[in-house]
């Protein structure tokens, strides 16, 4: 009996035991008619394509890459990252000028932010949106993130980096395209935050696009490419005892699990040290190392939405925690489904539709809650909150930075430069 | 559908729905005669539903019996042909391990040559290029025109076939009696295995195609043929480990070929002699596992770390030939019989002995002793023309798969075209629930259980599971079966009885599950008596009627 002892499967899609609880959690399969569902779409489907690669469907591009599927599968079955190697695997088309456009975040980031005012003014000219539409096949509903005149980096350089060295501590920042391109603040709140608590925050070596939008739109080559840039200078920072902070839970979560399930990209030297601000900031709390003192007159209502990749990473409270911190926040737990976008997914024509379906139950519990905010650790989510609420959106570092009494805080951690 | 029946008279009665039963009723409706098909159980309810389902080349008998492999290797050119929709050209390779002797590689080859089996010898470092799944330490191989065969299908297009030139079919009727004229038989007395009900059927010439039941059906008729039992124990992994055949060669030995079938890989056999009276309580024992999965990860080493689905067993008939009646001298070549030449008892032939791969040959022997009996002079036309579903003209493309679709199929389209070739274009998506799936590991659709109960000869779930592979795959029916239940009902109209089916195919499911219930076949298995006992009650309902389909 010898044999049947040490017969266990080592192919994962095997351990699914076809409960379907993860076709329950997905936030597709209700309003697709289309999409197969992850069970169907993942271990079922696989078991097809070993056959013959033949019976690939191409609808297994509705998945959105959530992972919720993951995280509800009681048997630890990779649904998720089946379902996006098959589409790498077997799909026979070749990523469209749309999907290049929309994947390629850093270099359109680069071209847009030199012309800012006239990107953002074009973009939102009706005649624009309907050739985006027609031409390009991206939503004329949908709202594109304006892009800032300054570039997170070039304020850094010029505002910030002659400072930080001057801290006890370190750590190294990955900022990400939206940070770089659309929304420097969230990185000036990260700095001002960890400079409070003695901190110097730095940039790595090289960074570029974590790959996210590059893998869900199948131009693996380049984000191969991006990933060993990136972790090249993560190795460096952390050979440099600085741990690599995020302000992206989806730029931080592909950088731990992506690169090694989707790119099979070895990280394991480094992954632990790849983490989320708030978590790296609650544990600082947390241990004792470090004191949060906060304003008096902060008042604001605020309800947390737990992106899907933050629900993976299994890392939401870290942030909820760091934000019940804060006296004068009354904080609101929102139910923990997507938003919908799922980054460049909501952008595309065939997909809208189903996007703000899949957001609509998230969005009416956003405003019958009357919140002034909405906290999320991740931009496509907030573009998405923002574009379909119209109620603002902000990342929990930026709402420890507005709460934070910034002079208390480096005095009560002993920071004084 | 019953009134028609018992007021005509046949020109023969082939009893027996295996492969060689549905090929013989599908020749002697071809060549005109009036024929009736009768099954005790279901269509491939025996040995033709439990075995390999290989293709052979007939190498593998090369080196033993020249006369098989002959016959083996112009069938399998014959099956490619009329057969295509059940058939898959995987190709097939004969792999020496290091402790295999590497001279049997050339006496092998030689042999293969005279029966006229190409047989190339491949570097085996090409032929690991071929087929990765094979052991990297083989020292020899040779590539043989073996390919993958589906049974269950077979046979049904030879029903249907059959059906189409006028044959009548009675499934669930058991041969009890036979009626007889002095020294002729003139027809059988049927019994419903349902119902009890019983029934006379005339006709001028019965033919005997019970295979290893053919034993029993040659004493009700008072004549004696000899069968010797073996039985065969296989077990189902999970998906598509190799996608060639492999074969060991050295002399037939147990658990020496794996298979490619459909969504899954079978290893197999193992031989064991088995008393008459036990041929319908087969079980596979914790030994058999243990030897078929001892020797199937020496020809693929990944089976060590693949989920096994299921094990089961079937019979072999092997018979003795006549003039010993000891049984010492076995052949597994064709035995056809004609009873008035050998035993003085007319109108009675059997046709046995051969076997899965040899079906279509067996059932043009019988049909040809048939005509001669009967005066009639129709030429066999089975070996040229298409079986139903095989008829594929130039809008399929190499994969046998319509060219012409417009919108890309999804995967259970593409999957029920395989599974019914042409036959397929009458499967109807109606609506949107037809599109809907029924069984998600081997994608069925609502629209493909309904044309297999419209169509198929299906009265309960385990008819529709060899129709259609529902309930075939990874989870073994846990979700599929209330489904097609639900859909099933619409057409019987008893839930009660329904019910009770579903109690039966869920208990037929966990025979096969038991003996390899470990790691997560096990886990499925709880999951689904959670399901079934635990929360839908439904393990006791079956009654001893209900489960003749369930052996």
């Amino acid at each position: 009996m010898n044999y049947q002892e040490q017969n266990i499967s080592a192919n994962n899609f095997e351990d699914c035991i076809k409960c379907t609880i993860c076709t329950v959690y997905c936030p597709v399969t209700p309003f697709n008619p289309n999409y197969p569902g992850p069970k169907q779409a993942g271990p079922d489907g696989e078991r097809y394509r070993l056959k013959k690669p033949y019976f690939y469907d191409e609808a297994l591009k509705y998945c959105l890459n959530c992972k919720r599927c993951e995280v509800a599968c009681p048997s630890n079955v990779k649904i998720g990252d089946i379902i996006q190697s098959a589409r790498i695997k077997y799909t026979k088309s070749k990523p469209s000028l749309r999907d290049t456009m929309l994947a390629n975040t850093d270099f359109v980031g680069t071209m847009s932010s030199a012309f800012a005012p006239i990107v953002n003014a074009t973009l939102k000219l009706k005649p624009v949106k309907v050739v985006l539409d027609s031409v390009l096949k991206i939503d004329e509903h949908r709202q594109f993130p304006a892009y800032s005149s300054q570039k997170f980096t070039t304020w850094y350089k010029k505002e910030a980096a002659q400072k930080q060295d001057r801290f006890a501590n370190h750590v190294s920042y990955f900022h990400g395209c939206y940070v770089q391109y659309n929304y420097p603040q969230l990185g000036k709140d990260l700095v001002t935050v960890m400079n409070a608590v003695g901190y110097g925050v730095h940039l790595l070596e090289k960074e570029r696009c974590c790959g996210v939008a590059k893998i869900a739109n199948r131009l693996v080559k380049e984000a191969t490419r991006d990933a060993n840039i990136n972790l090249a200078s993560i190795r460096k920072s952390v050979a440099d005892n600085r741990v690599v902070l995020g302000t992206s839970s989806t730029c931080t979560f592909t950088m731990r699990d992506e690169y090694p399930h989707l790119l099979h990209i070895d990280n394991a030297d480094v992954r632990d040290d790849i983490m989320l601000a708030t978590r790296f900031l609650f544990n600082l709390v947390d241990e004792g190392k470090v004191k949060l003192v906060f304003r008096k007159d902060f008042h604001k209502r605020v309800a947390y939405h737990t992106p899907c990749h933050m629900e993976k990473l299994g890392w939401s409270v870290y942030s909820t925690s760091l934000l019940k911190m804060i006296p004068g926040l009354d904080f609101v737990a929102l139910d923990s489904v997507c938003c919908g976008i799922a980054g460049t997914y909501g952008f595309k024509k065939e997909n809208y539709k189903y996007s703000q379906e899949i957001g609509s139950a998230l969005f009416k519990q956003i405003l019958s809650e009357r919140v002034d905010a909405v906290a999320t650790d991740c931009e496509t989510c907030k573009w998405q909150i923002e574009m379909s609420t119209g109620v603002h959106v902000d990342n929990p570092i930026s709402i420890v930075a507005q709460a934070l009494d910034v002079e208390a805080t480096m005095k009560a951690n002993g920071v004084s430069i | 559908m019953d009134n028609k029946f018992g007021k005509k008279h046949y020109d023969v009665i082939v009893i027996g729905g295996g492969a060689t039963g549905a090929g013989t009723a599908r020749d002697c409706a071809m060549r005109g005669l009036k024929t009736l098909l009768v099954e005790r159980f279901d269509f491939t309810a025996g040995a033709t539903g439990r075995n390999h389902g290989l293709l052979h080349s007939g190498a593998r008998y090369a080196v033993t019996d020249q006369e098989s492999a002959t016959e083996c290797i112009k069938e399998n050119m014959i099956l490619r042909r009329i057969a295509r929709h059940c058939v898959e050209d995987t190709g097939g390779l004969f792999v020496t391990l290091p402790e295999d002797d590497l001279d049997y590689q050339k006496k092998f080859v030689e042999a293969c040559m005279k029966a006229g089996i190409s047989a190339e010898v491949l570097d085996p470092k090409e032929a690991l290029l071929i087929e990765p799944a094979v052991n990297k330490d083989i020292i020899g191989a040779v590539r043989v025109p073996d390919g993958a065969i589906d049974p269950f299908r077979l046979t049904v297009a030879n029903v249907v076939s059959a059906r189409r030139d006028g044959a009548d079919v009675l499934t669930y009727h058991e041969v009890v009696a036979f009626e007889r004229e002095q020294n002729r038989l003139t027809g059988v007395r049927l019994r419903d295995t349902r119902t009890g009900e019983e029934t006379v059927e005339h006709a001028d010439l019965m033919i005997n195609a019970g295979g290893i039941w053919g034993h029993h059906i040659a004493e009700l008729a008072g004549v004696k043929v000899n069968m010797f039992p073996a039985k065969g124990a296989l077990l189902i992994f999970g998906h598509r480990v190799n996608d060639v055949v492999i074969n060991r060669c050295r002399k037939p030995a147990d658990a020496d070929i794996l298979v490619p079938g459909d969504t899954i890989s079978l290893i197999g056999t193992t031989s064991t002699r088995l008393p008459y009276d036990q041929i319908d309580n087969m079980e596979v024992t914790p030994e058999e596992v243990d030897i078929l999965l001892r020797e199937g990860i020496k020809i693929a080493p990944s089976l060590a770390y693949t989920r096994i689905l299921r094990a089961y067993a079937g019979v072999r008939p092997l018979v003795a030939a006549d003039n010993d009646p000891s049984g010492r001298t076995i052949s597994r070549g064709i035995v056809c019989l004609d009873h008035a030449t050998r035993d003085g008892l007319d109108g009675f032939i059997t046709i046995t002995g051969g076997k899965l791969m040899t079906y279509r040959l067996m059932a043009e022997w019988a049909t040809d002793l048939a005509c001669k009996k009967l005066g009639r002079t129709a030429k066999c036309q089975t070996a040229e023309t298409p079986l139903p579903g095989s008829e594929l003209d130039k809008s399929y493309g190499p994969e046998d798969h319509k060219k012409s679709h417009i919108i890309e199929l999804s995967t259970d389209q593409k999957a029920a075209e395989g599974r019914h070739g042409s036959l397929s274009e009458q499967i109807e998506y109606k609506t949107e629930d037809d599109e809907a799936l029924v069984c998600e590991c081997e994608q069925v659709s609502v629209g493909e259980i309904k044309y297999a109960i419209e169509h198929l000869h299906v009265g309960n779930l385990i008819n529709l599971r060899r129709r259609t592979r529902m309930g075939m795959g990874t989870c073994q029916g846990e979700l599929c079966a209330c489904r097609a239940a639900g859909i099933l009902v619409n057409y019987n109209k008893c839930a009660e009885r329904t019910l009770r089916d579903l109690s039966s195919f869920i208990n037929e499911r966990w025979k096969g599950m038991y003996p390899v219930s470990w790691g997560e076949t096990l886990v499925e298995g709880q999951f689904m008596s959670w399901l079934y006992e635990g929360v839908c009650g439904i393990d006791q309902l079956a009654r001893p009627e209900d489960l003749i389909d369930a052996k």
